[in-house]
């Protein structure tokens, strides 16, 4: 008989462990309670002693990896055991049961006349004991004078109403129609739903596991859509001149440095400066709570967040007083950040305190993009693709330019499009003055 | 070692039989196995969490031999296997409690190694340090209420608990009503991290009986006939309306604190190693191999008979069933009963 | 005390607790009391006054001051087959023993599976209105009241001191008997003669009424009732309940007089946040909200500390009658 060793959890608050060292090999033979591998944790470093005499069939995990508790690390074949009398048959797929769709509620037009008379009277202050009443005794509370403070319809007042008779009635709802047919038995929702596959080899037909960055990313997006109410904006901007700066000075930069010189870090000189010229946009809504009343708060630092997508996840690292730098110290400090995130070494600090977050999109080739703001930001611009265009200039005559569109996404709590306009114009302004010449 | 008269090498028994000698030993190899095999069930996943007393074994094994059964009433605290050993509870009722399983005194509620037994009479305790201490001076003071002669709370706890608020209160109550109380601690020099040094000033807790106007003395407790002799010393006192006692047995911790903790943070295994040679089981071992108590034989036959035990117990509380989801709503009060009264 | 009838004797509040523990340790001999001043002094009260030259220092024991103790050895007490009541002497003085009630007392029949009990008071007299000043005032209910395996009871009436206390020294578990000080003397009534006990959980329709449920119990009360008797003249009819056992509560109680008058008024001397009347508006929300014509109000104690030694702080924490009329007036008129 086979038994599945998995890691087990070696303290109340520990979710996974790392096998420091495989004690035994495949073959090898282990005695009930005699240690076969080491495992450690954050907490402890423990030898895990087998729970049978046997023979290692397989060893699931390599040395050095971490797993979850639970997660199958070895099997070993059990020696001297009496095969099982007949091993239970797995679990019969339980029947997953979406629920049953609401009957359509079928009352007609008495029905919405009863509903909407509630809403409205609800909404004039109505109780619910009253609004119960006047269900139960068909009375249209609107037509009730209330002797309630400012007026208010008491549930004596329609009490009052009911036995003289005085008040509109309403009609009382139809019975509802014979049964609607019952639901169809509802099918289980995902067959061979207990198969799992990767994010980054993503398998038709299974549940990818989250990992714990992805379900990070999701709960931010969906904290930020829901608290924020985005609006978007988009402005066009020629950097033909601001190309030509980047081609003249990138040998030199990348020889002087080591790192390439892309337009980054010019986008975010322009993008500190109009920020230094619309502070709204560097800055943050703070609910109210019982004690304070809702705030914005402008913040005191330029921190540049700078959207970087992975292929299983996307990471936000922080040029922290953006402003303070060059462009040559932008470069520097973006490329230090791409590359540590590529290779997943950025560490806490690298990601926290951003206060307006910069998305060169256009990388990949799109031309626009509504972003979600980075929650706790007012703000998120997006660099899109730089295309070759005819541009009709302003004397009339016709150009070839390179173009390439800003999109600006805001939360309209913090500012409106005027200001969002005011920031993405500088923007523009900023940018085209740039090259094809200058201080780096 | 103290027992032991090198000179003539006879063996000072304070009146144990060779029986009651026997069964010291066999209890301090049973506790280690039970230690050893709590924290193997919880290396394998089986269980959440164990606590092993291993360094305490001779000191709880003497200390259970001066205990009366079915008359003195044990308060003691989550590192005290071997006492409850030794007044009566079972291998299959340690297994219980660390499986966690229904006919577990406590119902699988409690953590393991927090024992109880109202039949023992063995008090239910908590992890709380020190919240124990009034409740046992409360049971010597009901037995001196009820004029019961010949019986006493024998109370433990680490040296830890001895900087506890209530630990004082309760030294101070017993001393002045004079209750049939010993207060016993076992002095393990560590507070999970924290050592002795950084607990008190005066590393020898014995020495404030004398602030609380009672006797105290201190004992080796690697010595488990030493522990006996301190311990019936002051039982009897108790018992015999003399008023408390507080006794000190030294001994020292080899296990980390728990399966939830590291000591290598903040010990170096050198100096377990360094105390790992003054280990009272074998060191006892030797004592009665020596005085002819034992056989080697004997010994290896007891060795036997302890895994034998420990692995028929293990395997019987596993098989036992888990205590019931409708269980989690019993005894809140005696009966049902709810917040709201309708 | 002066007897009325043959039947019922006149008592304030210290004398009917004092009557009621005199009787017990009369009729049971495991009752026995411990605390602070309990023996030669009486009590500071006066509630224990001679106890100890009838009973003896065996069973009225003065304890060295230490709160945790105290609860802690009662607890030991009552595992051992006891029945101490113990006393704390003022209701402020209960936070060095907070661990050795929630976490001991609350749950030693728990934690034991039901093997061992604790069946125990925990007597203290607690409130304000007394120039009590930061430390011999507060209301310590709420602080208590959400802990399984606790219950607690705080009467106004000495017939009802009389009757709960003897239910909470029968009671099989630690029951917690809370005393409004400034009731102790202020505070007179008739006192049925001989042992009687009155259920925990149970409260009393003090004042019929059919336009306003009001909720309370201790000093506020007597105060409510006194407020709801002046509107009597205004043609204002208000329902008075006093709760009397804060836990178990008498939902059935609450609940047949909100769905009778549709407006609930929970007054109350402890502070208004996460309070008793916190609960009391949750529940009637979930069991009877389409009762409700008014929203739910409560009238507690200001979230501060605690009320200050100078009169103008303990008066501004303090209701009054006239606050509870006004309170009473709004909510009829709503």
């Amino acid at each position: 008989m086979a038994t599945t060793i998995t890691m087990p959890q070696l303290g109340e608050t520990v979710t996974e462990g790392t096998v420091a060292q495989w004690l035994k090999s495949v073959g090898d033979n282990v005695d009930k309670y005699e240690d076969f591998v080491e495992v450690s944790t954050d907490k402890v470093n423990a030898g895990v002693p087998s729970p049978v005499t046997g023979t290692i069939r397989e060893l699931l995990v390599k040395e050095g990896e971490t797993v979850a508790t639970g997660t199958p690390i070895a099997v070993i074949d059990e020696t001297g055991a009496t095969p099982a009398a007949a091993e239970a048959p797995a679990a019969a797929p339980r029947a997953e049961s979406t629920p049953a769709p609401q009957t359509p509620s079928g009352n007609g037009a008495a029905a919405s006349v009863a509903e909407s008379a509630e809403i409205e009277s609800a909404a004039r202050g109505a109780s619910p004991a009253v609004r119960r009443l006047a269900r139960e005794h068909h009375v249209d509370i609107r037509t009730i004078k209330g002797s309630g403070a400012n007026g208010r319809v008491t549930a004596d007042d329609i009490l009052a109403a009911a036995r003289s008779g005085a008040a509109t009635q309403i009609a009382a709802p139809p019975a509802p129609p014979p049964s609607a047919p019952p639901p169809a038995a509802a099918p289980p929702i995902v067959p061979g739903a207990t198969q799992t596959s990767q994010y980054a080899q993503p398998v038709p037909g299974t549940f990818v596991t989250l990992t714990q960055a992805r379900r990070i990313i999701a709960e931010r997006m969906v904290e930020s859509r829901h608290t924020a109410p985005h609006a978007w904006s988009m402005v066009e901007i020629d950097v033909t001149d601001v190309w030509q700066w980047r081609v003249r000075e990138k040998d030199r930069f990348e020889r002087e440095t080591g790192f390439r010189l892309t337009l980054l870090p010019f986008f975010i000189r322009a993008v500190v400066k109009s920020l230094a010229e619309f502070p709204l946009m560097n800055a943050k809504f703070v609910a109210g709570n019982g004690s304070a009343p809702p705030s914005i708060y402008v913040n005191p630092e330029m921190n540049i967040g700078l959207a970087i997508g992975l292929p299983a996840n996307l990471v936000v690292p922080v040029i922290r007083h953006a402003d303070k730098l060059s462009i040559k110290g932008l470069a520097a400090a973006a490329g230090e950040l791409i590359e540590n995130a590529r290779k997943g070494k950025l560490g806490v600090d690298d990601l926290a305190g951003g206060t307006f977050t910069v998305n060169n999109n256009g990388a990949n080739g799109s031309w626009a993009s509504a972003p979600i703001i980075n929650a706790g930001q007012a703000g998120i611009v997006t660099m899109e693709a730089i295309v070759k265009k005819l541009i009709v200039r302003n004397d009339d005559t016709i150009a070839i330019r390179q173009m390439m569109n800003a999109c600006l996404s805001l939360d309209h709590r913090v500012v409106d499009g005027y200001v969002a306009s005011g920031f993405l114009a500088s923007l523009k302004r900023h940018l085209e003055a740039m090259g094809p010449q200058g201080e780096l | 070692m103290a027992s032991t008269d090198t000179a003539t090498g006879t063996l000072e028994r304070h009146g144990l039989s060779d029986d009651q000698l026997r069964a010291i030993f066999r209890n301090m190899l049973l506790q280690r196995q039970l230690d050893n095999r709590g924290f193997q069930l919880n290396r394998q996943g089986k269980v959440p969490f164990a606590l092993g007393s291993e360094g305490h074994e001779a000191l709880q094994a003497g200390a259970a031999m001066a205990f009366n059964r079915g008359s003195d009433i044990l308060a003691p605290y989550y590192r005290d296997l071997g006492l409850c050993l030794g007044i009566g509870l079972t291998a299959y009722e340690i297994m219980l409690s660390i499986f966690a399983r229904a006919p577990d005194h406590n119902g699988g509620r409690q953590f393991p190694n927090h024992y109880s037994s109202k039949a023992a009479g063995l008090m239910s305790f908590s992890s709380i340090l020190a919240a124990h201490l009034p409740h046992a001076v409360g049971a010597a003071y009901a037995i001196k209420y009820r004029g019961e002669k010949g019986r006493a709370v024998l109370a433990t706890c680490g040296d830890g608990t001895t900087s506890e608020g209530e630990w004082h209160e309760t030294m101070n109550f017993a001393a002045v009503h004079k209750l049939p109380f010993v207060m016993l601690v076992e002095n393990n020099e560590w507070a999970i991290s924290t050592p002795l040094e950084k607990q008190m000033a005066e590393p020898q807790i014995w020495k404030r009986a004398a602030g609380y106007g009672m006797p105290g003395r201190r004992f080796n407790g690697f010595d488990p006939i030493a522990t006996f002799a301190a311990v019936k010393e002051a039982m009897d006192r108790a018992r015999e309306g003399g008023g408390p006692t507080l006794i000190e047995g030294t001994c020292y911790r080899y296990l980390a604190h728990s399966t939830d903790d590291n000591d290598m943070t903040y010990r170096t295994r050198e100096v377990v190693m360094e105390r790992r040679k003054q280990d009272p089981v074998p060191a006892f071992e030797a004592l009665l191999v020596e005085h002819g108590v034992l056989t080697a034989q004997d010994v290896a036959q007891m060795r036997k008979d302890v895994l034998r035990d420990t692995n028929e117990a293990t395997d019987a509380a596993e098989a036992q069933p888990y205590p019931t989801p409708a269980d989690l709503y019993l005894h809140v009060h005696e009966g049902a009963w709810q917040p709201w009264q309708s | 005390m002066a007897v009325v009838s043959a039947n019922t004797t006149v008592m304030n509040n210290v004398e009917a607790v004092r009557a009621t523990l005199y009787d017990a340790l009369k009729s049971d001999e495991r009752v026995c009391i411990l605390g602070e001043d309990v023996g030669a002094r009486g009590n500071v009260f006066l509630i224990t006054k001679d106890f100890v030259g009838e009973f003896g220092e065996r069973r009225i024991i003065d304890t060295p001051i230490a709160e945790a103790s105290i609860v802690g050895i009662a607890v030991g007490m009552a595992m051992e087959g006891l029945r101490p009541v113990a006393e704390i002497q003022f209701a402020d003085f209960i936070y060095p023993s907070f661990n050795q009630i929630v976490g001991e007392a609350a749950k030693i029949r728990y934690r034991s599976n039901g093997e061992y009990t604790c069946p125990m008071v925990i007597r203290t007299p607690y409130g304000g209105g007394v120039r009590g000043a930061l430390s011999h005032s507060v209301s310590i209910e709420a602080l208590f009241y959400h802990v399984p395996g606790l219950k607690i009871v705080a009467p106004s009436f000495p017939a009802d001191v009389k009757g709960l206390l003897n239910t909470a020294i029968d009671d099989p578990d630690p029951v917690m008997f809370l005393e409004h000080k400034k009731t102790y003397r202020l505070i007179k009534g008739e006192v049925p003669n001989g042992h009687y006990t009155i259920p925990l959980g149970k409260a009393n329709v003090l004042k019929e009424g059919t336009q306003l449920s009001v909720v309370s119990y201790g000093l506020y009360v007597h105060w409510a009732l006194e407020a709801a008797r002046q509107l009597e003249g205004e043609g204002i009819s208000v329902e008075v309940i006093d709760l009397r056992s804060i836990r178990p509560m008498d939902k059935t109680a609450i609940l047949q007089s909100v769905e009778k008058t549709r407006k609930l008024l929970i007054i109350h001397e402890d502070n208004k946040f996460g309070g008793i009347g916190a609960e009391i508006s949750a529940m009637v929300a979930e069991e009877a909200l389409f009762h409700l014509d008014a929203p739910i109000r409560r009238l507690c104690g200001p979230d501060v500390p605690a009320m200050g030694y100078a009169l103008p702080l303990e008066e501004e924490f303090m209701s009054s009658p006239a606050e509870m009329a006004d309170a009473m007036r709004e909510m009829v008129k709503f």
